[in-house]
């Protein structure tokens, strides 16, 4: 926790703490840059608890304060002033600045994540009221009214609007987005750069107003009904940029040595966009995807003004009305009954959990390494080849059995016996390659979990080789 | 002589290397249509209230779109107090965090916190509107009461038809108000104002950091004089999205706020307004000329984002830190 300001001149080590081999230095112990001295926990907790004795003396005794919020900021001030005073006592002058900012930064942080730790678990504190009931996700609001208790009534009409919405919304801006990365990246020129420049712009785009474009357009002008499309269009025009953006960032850290080996080669720009640049920014990519899709969900502004609002579960995007979570979430709250409230912020919490699975998923797929990847399609391969080993004489035998029945198929007159075994013949390696696809997902799931651990533990015996791919959408 | 000119060079492209840059070019073409129609409607549409309200669209505070009388002014304030309000909470929290991650955090957490700022930038704005409302509101009284009643002589601090000496008024004048509402955004426009911080912040070069130390420097008078010289462009250019974030927030503004439309300039006292809250207020009850209105409301705030955020970008890029990201 200290940077003294005497530093012994005789160690060679680097400020990173890098580690010089014993035999070049002998006897020498790397500088320790950091660390907690026995004086400075001693100044620390003694002004902790004088400032907490004094602000109790002012709270029961002296000042007309009250509440716990004043009595933080009372004792937070007391400490800062005591934890100087003790400090100054044997400390010089920017000892003493350092250690009040080092106070100070620390408390900021605390506050931020404090905060964040606590928007999350009030959420999901004030919505366990309504978690635990199982027609929570498995209703629609359409038969149970305001004064029905949390046992009527659910939200699956919002989950379904979300996933809808969200789908759609993806299979627009995946594409485009993409591409219009790619194009950013692989197809450099003054357009290119006036695109990249709006679209930066576009990033901080209200999401009120991406709302307000599709119902001035869509709906106002080519008169659609307000529905669960119309949804989805105003959420692409808000993640698009986003997209954009992060997956822009991801693809100029791909190195300009693998491009120009792969052109090197005579490969055309295709083919290195295809083999090499896609390949290696893979992981990043889909971060940023998963990234503005977890933006994209979150959104209530956009889908009040085109969604509309129902109570029933609607699967139709094109027609009707759909709800989405948050609108979902905004419309309950807007009811003073406390049922109707405890749905909204089970809501939210149902809302949340989708958003921190997304995020989860992002983190994994990011802080993915090329060797860890590599080391799974290996394995991938193995497991094909020892399932295509085996099925190789099913698939034979199979089809030697349908040729076989050839002759009978061809005597034989009713045509539902024939339609059966072609059917059966159809269907044979058809469950076969099915029955693969489930072990291969089983075998993919288990080794993901595996690698994911085994990177857990790998992170937490030494810094990861490759930092984690990290999107910063403004 | 002739030697001298460097021979032209020709490229003959794959056709599948044409093709991938036709529809490279394709998708771009389309973004940019896309963005670009965002404002060409909304000014289309806004055209009929604007042609009618001319400039008063600006000065006038009420919105009675169908009695003619409509302007900005009023929801106009509302927006810039309060994301100036989340703007001045924001940027020291900020500041404080990402030099938190950069600076003083064991390195062995440095990436789970870089992860849970990411992580705060995604949790859903009603979310926030949700804890504003149900939690904030109702325990920032006090502290509101307590400003006001302190630095009650600073104007926008003042709070009208307020007895000071009353120990028993009523705490109501303070809720639903710009400060409560600045909070709000503040929490969630900080995670991006810190992302972007940290950023620049890390990209303060080893070499001048030691440099610092290896002369006597403390861990702040390195801070001091190399990382936030090197990030002031980035924190300037984060500081400036954030605010074009906070500009345009809508739902946990609406859930916290009691619209008025007058200039309310008291930021602790009940009643403020933004301009994306009034659409989302009055757009389900507009008449067609209404609905011009508020589509008119939307493009000044659209365009006004718009500059802030071509602003920002322009002082990232310029910076010394910025050049590379």
């Amino acid at each position: 926790m200290t940077d003294t300001v005497v530093m012994p001149a005789v160690a060679p080590t680097t400020l990173r703490g890098e580690v010089i081999p014993e035999g070049e230095t002998p006897g020498r112990e790397e500088r320790r840059v950091s660390g907690v001295r026995i004086s400075d926990v001693l100044s620390a907790t003694g002004a902790a608890i004088a400032s907490l004795c004094l602000t109790s003396v002012l709270f029961t005794q002296l000042a007309p304060l009250s509440g716990p919020i004043a009595f933080a900021g009372v004792a937070y001030i007391l400490f800062m002033v005591l934890y100087s005073i003790l400090v100054a006592a044997d400390e010089s002058r920017p000892v003493v600045i350092d250690r009040i900012i080092l106070v100070g930064v620390h408390t900021l942080a605390f506050t931020v994540f404090a905060t964040l730790a606590f928007v999350v678990i009030f959420s999901i504190v004030r919505g366990a009221e309504a978690l635990p009931f199982l027609n929570f996700y498995t209703q629609d609001m359409s038969l149970a009214g305001p004064l029905d208790p949390l046992s009527e009534g659910g939200v699956l009409h919002a989950i379904a609007g979300t996933l809808i919405q969200i789908l759609i919304a993806l299979a627009i801006t995946i594409p485009l987005g993409l591409t219009t990365a790619l194009f950013l990246n692989e197809v450099p020129s003054r357009f290119s750069r006036f695109v990249r420049t709006i679209v930066e712009a576009m990033t901080a785009l209200p999401s009120i107003v991406a709302g307000l474009f599709i119902y001035a357009s869509f709906i106002l002008l080519f008169g659609l009904e307000k529905s669960g499309f119309a949804a989805s269009l105003a959420i692409s025009v808000m993640m698009l940029p986003i997209m954009i953006r992060s997956a822009d960032v991801v693809l100029r850290l791909v190195p300009s040595t693998l491009k120009e080996a792969s052109i090197g080669l005579g490969a055309g720009q295709w083919q290195t966009v295809w083999r090499v640049i896609l390949p290696t920014s893979r992981s990043g990519l889909v971060t940023a995807i998963i990234l503005a899709t977890a933006r994209g969900i979150g959104e209530t502004s956009p889908v009040l003004l085109t969604s509309g609002f129902t109570a029933s579960l609607n699967l139709d995007p094109m027609h009707g009305p759909m709800v989405s979570l948050p609108l979902a979430i905004f419309q309950f709250v807007k009811s003073p009954e406390p049922t109707m409230i405890a749905r909204g912020f089970g809501t939210a919490a149902v809302l949340m959990f989708i958003v921190l699975a997304l995020f989860v998923v992002a983190r994994i797929i990011g802080g993915q390494t090329i060797a860890i990847k590599e080391k799974r399609a290996e394995g991938r391969r193995a497991f094909w080849n020892a399932v295509a080993t085996p099925l190789r004489p099913a698939g034979r035998v199979i089809a030697k059995g349908y040729a076989a029945t050839a002759p009978a198929r061809v005597a034989s007159a009713t045509g539902i016996r024939r339609a059966a075994q072609s059917a059966w013949a159809g269907l044979a390696p058809l469950l076969a390659t099915v029955g693969a696809l489930v072990a291969g997902l089983a075998r993919r799931l288990w080794s993901e979990i595996r690698a994911w651990v085994q990177l857990r533990i790998s992170t937490l015996r030494s810094t990861p080789d490759t930092p984690p791919a990290k999107d910063d959408t403004p | 002589m002739s030697l001298d000119i460097p021979r032209s060079l020709t490229t003959l492209r794959d056709p599948a290397d044409v093709a991938f840059r036709g529809v490279a070019r394709g998708g771009g073409i389309i973004v940019l249509t896309i963005m670009s129609l965002v404002g060409v409607f909304l000014a289309f549409r806004a055209a009929q209230a604007l042609s009618v309200s001319g400039f008063s669209f600006i000065t006038e505070q009420a919105w009675e779109p169908d009695s003619g009388r409509f302007g900005i002014a009023a929801v106009l304030v509302g927006t810039i107090l309060i994301a100036l309000v989340a703007v001045a909470i924001a940027v020291p929290l900020a500041i404080g965090t990402a030099l938190y991650i950069t600076e003083y955090a064991p390195r062995k957490i440095r990436s789970f916190l870089i992860g849970l700022v990411d992580l705060m930038a995604a949790i859903p704005s009603v979310v926030y509107g949700l804890w504003g409302f149900f939690f904030l509101q109702g325990n920032i009284t006090p502290v509101s009461k307590w400003i006001s009643m302190t630095f009650g002589w600073i104007p926008i601090f003042a709070v009208d038809g307020v007895d000071p000496n009353d120990p028993l008024s009523s705490v109501t004048v303070y809720t639903s108000s710009t400060f409560i509402a600045g909070i709000v955004v503040a929490f969630m426009i900080a995670p991006i104002i810190t992302s972007i911080m940290r950023e620049v912040f890390a990209q303060a070069p080893l070499g001048e950091r030691e440099g610092a130390l290896a002369l006597g420097s403390t861990r702040w008078g390195m801070i001091r004089s190399v990382v936030i010289p090197f990030g002031k462009g980035g924190m300037i250019g984060g500081t400036m999205l954030g605010l074009g974030r906070a500009l345009g927030e809508t739902i946990a503004v609406y859930m916290i706020i009691s619209p008025v439309f007058v200039i309310q300039p008291h930021i602790l006292q009940n009643g403020a307004n933004s301009v994306s809250s009034l659409i989302a207020l009055r757009y389900g009850e507009a008449t067609e000329f209404g609905t011009s209105a508020l589509m008119a409301a939307g493009l000044t705030l659209f365009l006004m984002t718009l500059v802030i955020n071509f602003g920002a970008s322009a002082v990232v890029a310029r910076s010394r830190s910025g050049a590379s990201s």
